[in-house]
């Protein structure tokens, strides 16, 4: 299934789906929640750091939001075809 | 008109307290400032609210209401320190504050189809809720069409459109809180309906609602974006960053020059005249050598202040400065430090201590503490005196290519800083926090024109701190200084002075470092604020000349070697004493602790640094 696939590995300009948010460390799924990523919403990679594409930042829903990769590993994501 | 005296004395009994809630940039601060006018309780520094503020306007019917502005918050757990005082106003909590009466949770109306969910958790505090959407004229020009009665229906809460920066804009909201205030004790008993569930069932129900209620015709790119797509480039963005930095330091330098010299000549014209009418004696020494020397020398840098903040201001205000914060965070990530420490050390230019405060953003408290300890190696606005005392008097004004070689010491001066800064995070993650991973997660706002007046308010309310200090610490400590500095016996030359005693005591530990004694005794009264160094300079040379005509850095000049100019920089670079920042640290970390280790690091690295110069100064033949 493609939908183990993680936010922080989808390309620039891929748009995916949100499929599960799950963290294990407390609080970062919260976190992730409040701030506005939801199951079902669209996500699309559109920057990238300077090294090892750290921090990236992500449009959901018209916002922009800039993370770590790390906490874009919490969100699974299947990306949309065509 | 006695109809509406009436009322007025009706409504007297008790103001209506408003809570603004809501995520960061949604406009809270500027509602906030156009309603009240700005005239806030708590001093809020530029950059992101971190206290809450207080203001008060009245109604035109005559009601009068109490406006609480609180630090942007998403949801209801408090994961930051700014985040738990927000929660804590609306609760209740905060002492000696009562709990507000409403809610007035605002919204970036482009935003809503995000941030819905928030709304629903709001509507669990017990209180009255009424949600402001900001920006419907941003919102619509992105092509955003919201049903507000269908979005009121569903969400179960009065819903307000509103523009906050224009006057039209805030009309609806106006008459709404009129109605709403018209009966307080009825309408505010109106409490919503909990919302029961987890998030992620608050999540679903907000997404149900607004896929009813919110349309988007999809652009193919908006302003933002298209700006973004050079900005947040990974070379290009990093690349027109430093671009920014470079260009604001040497503006700092360039800009000013006029302005410098007005001032300068006024005070060296006010002397003059004190000079005249006042006879030779002490009173005329203590206006003319302590009072005009010590202020003038500080006041005589507001241009460049000025220059500096409308720069940072204008940055904070488009937007562009979280972008700054997403550019430098690959950095930050390589010395441990959370992305989010960008933005307290960025407002540590400005002062350590809003700095030291803006670190309550930080949701892990090591991290928090690490950029805590850190802030005050950020060149804040009191050494820029010093810096721009010194490198004017003694690096030549000429140009290394296109660029004046005096913008380019000074940017190497906070240069230094800023990779000390990393080093010491580095060393600090290392024994603090051992393994504890740092993160950023934060919403890069949609450029903005910044608003003109707030723009300018901010601008001022800058100056004026910096107009102020001169007032309350400068002033007085140019009179003690002055005291110091005359006083047993002047006429056998400043070793006969206090001033002078006091300096030869403490002089063999800084003689290696190429102190004399003037400098030596000048980093004493600088612990109340670092410029009093230099108004401390001004007043001992002052004394020292005869000639009253003469500008501080051109007695410098011909007072210090090379060496020791560029050894006391080094010196300020670290510059440990400042005692406002100590007790910022004290308070924000609750422990005398790390303001302890904060001082001692300060002070050894000072030392060092300069005794490095001095050397490396003296072996290039600059003794």
């Amino acid at each position: 299934m493609p939908d183990a696939q993680t936010l922080d590995t989808l390309k620039k300009n891929i748009v995916a789906r949100i499929t599960t948010i799950e963290s294990v460390e407390a609080g970062v799924e919260t976190r992730l929640r409040e701030i506005g990523f939801a199951e079902g919403d669209e996500v699309e990679a559109l920057h990238f750091g300077l090294f090892g594409r750290n921090p990236m930042s992500v449009r959901l829903n018209g916002a922009l939001i800039a993370m770590r990769r790390r906490e874009a590993a919490c969100i699974f994501v299947s990306p949309i075809h065509g | 008109m006695a109809e509406a005296d009436v009322m007025i004395a009706d409504n007297k009994t008790r103001a209506v307290r408003l809570a603004l809630l809501g995520a960061p940039n949604c406009g809270k601060t500027s509602l906030f400032n156009a309603l009240t006018g700005g005239r806030a309780k708590v001093a809020n520094y530029p950059g992101v609210t971190v206290e809450y503020r207080k203001g008060a306007f009245t109604l035109p019917s005559g009601a009068p209401i109490e406006l609480l502005d609180l630090p942007g918050v998403y949801g209801d757990c408090g994961h930051s320190m700014d985040e738990r005082v927000a929660i804590d106003a609306v609760r209740g909590n905060l002492t000696g504050e009562r709990a507000p009466d409403a809610i007035m949770f605002m919204m970036d109306a482009s935003h809503v189809s995000t941030h819905l969910h928030n709304v629903l958790q709001a509507k669990n505090y017990g209180l009255p809720v009424v949600l402001v959407l900001n920006m419907m004229d941003m919102a619509a020009r992105d092509g955003i069409d919201i049903d507000v009665q269908q979005l009121e229906a569903q969400i179960g809460v009065p819903v307000i459109s509103c523009v906050a920066v224009r006057a039209a804009g805030r009309a609806h909201l106006l008459d709404y809180l009129q109605e709403w205030t018209g009966d307080v004790a009825a309408n505010f008993a109106a409490k919503p309906e909990p919302e029961p569930g987890t998030l992620k069932e608050l999540q679903a129900k907000a997404r149900t609602i607004s896929r009813g209620c919110v349309s988007r015709i999809q652009k193919a790119e908006t302003f933002t974006q298209r700006i973004d797509s050079f900005v947040l480039h990974p070379v290009l963005g990093v690349v027109i960053l430093f671009g920014i930095l470079f260009f604001m330091f040497q503006a700092v330098y360039s800009w000013s020059g006029p302005a410098i010299t007005a001032i300068e000549d006024s005070f060296v014209g006010l002397s003059g005249i004190v000079g005249g009418v006042l006879p030779e004696g002490w009173i005329r020494s203590l206006i003319s050598d302590g009072i005009i020397a010590g202020v003038g020398s500080v006041i005589v840098f507001l241009p460049q202040i000025v220059i500096l903040f409308a720069f940072i201001l204008l940055l904070e205000a488009s937007g562009y400065m979280a972008r700054a914060a997403f550019l430098v965070d690959s950095l930050m990530a390589k010395v441990g430090l959370n992305g989010r420490a960008f933005i307290p050390l960025l407002s540590s230019f400005a002062c350590a201590i809003p700095g030291v405060m803006a670190a309550r953003t930080i949701e892990n408290e090591k991290d928090r503490l690490t950029t805590i300890m850190i802030a005050p190696l950020m060149t804040c606005s009191a050494r820029w005196p010093v810096y721009l005392l010194i490198v004017g008097a003694f690096i030549p004004a000429s140009n290394v290519g296109p660029f004046n070689l005096q913008g380019l010491v000074l940017l190497g001066l906070v240069i230094v800083g800023i990779i000390f800064a990393m080093i010491m995070a580095f060393i600090f993650k290392r024994i603090l926090a051992r393994g504890v991973q740092s993160s950023l997660l934060i919403e890069l706002p949609s450029y903005k024109t910044p608003v003109f007046k707030d723009y300018l308010r901010g601008l001022w309310d800058r100056a004026m701190i910096f107009v102020n200090r001169a007032g309350r610490i400068i002033l007085p400590a140019s009179i003690i200084v002055w005291l110091l500095g005359t006083y047993p016996n002047r006429d056998s030359g400043f070793e006969g002075t206090f001033a002078g005693m006091i300096g030869r005591v403490l002089e063999p530990v800084f003689t290696p470092i190429g102190f004399n004694t003037e400098i030596v005794f000048s980093l004493i009264p600088s612990m109340a604020a670092r410029e009093v160094a230099v108004g401390t300079l001004g007043t001992l040379y002052a004394l020292e000349e005869t000639q009253i005509d003469d500008k501080l850095g051109g007695l410098l000049a011909v007072d210090w070697s090379l060496a020791t100019a560029l050894a006391f920089l080094a010196w300020f670079v670290f510059a440990p004493q400042c005692l406002s920042t100590f007790a910022i640290i004290k308070k924000e970390t609750n422990s005398w602790r790390w303001p302890l280790i904060t001082f001692a690091y300060l002070f050894v690295l000072a030392y060092l640094a300069s005794l490095l110069t001095y050397h490396a100064a003296l072996s290039f033949g600059w003794g």
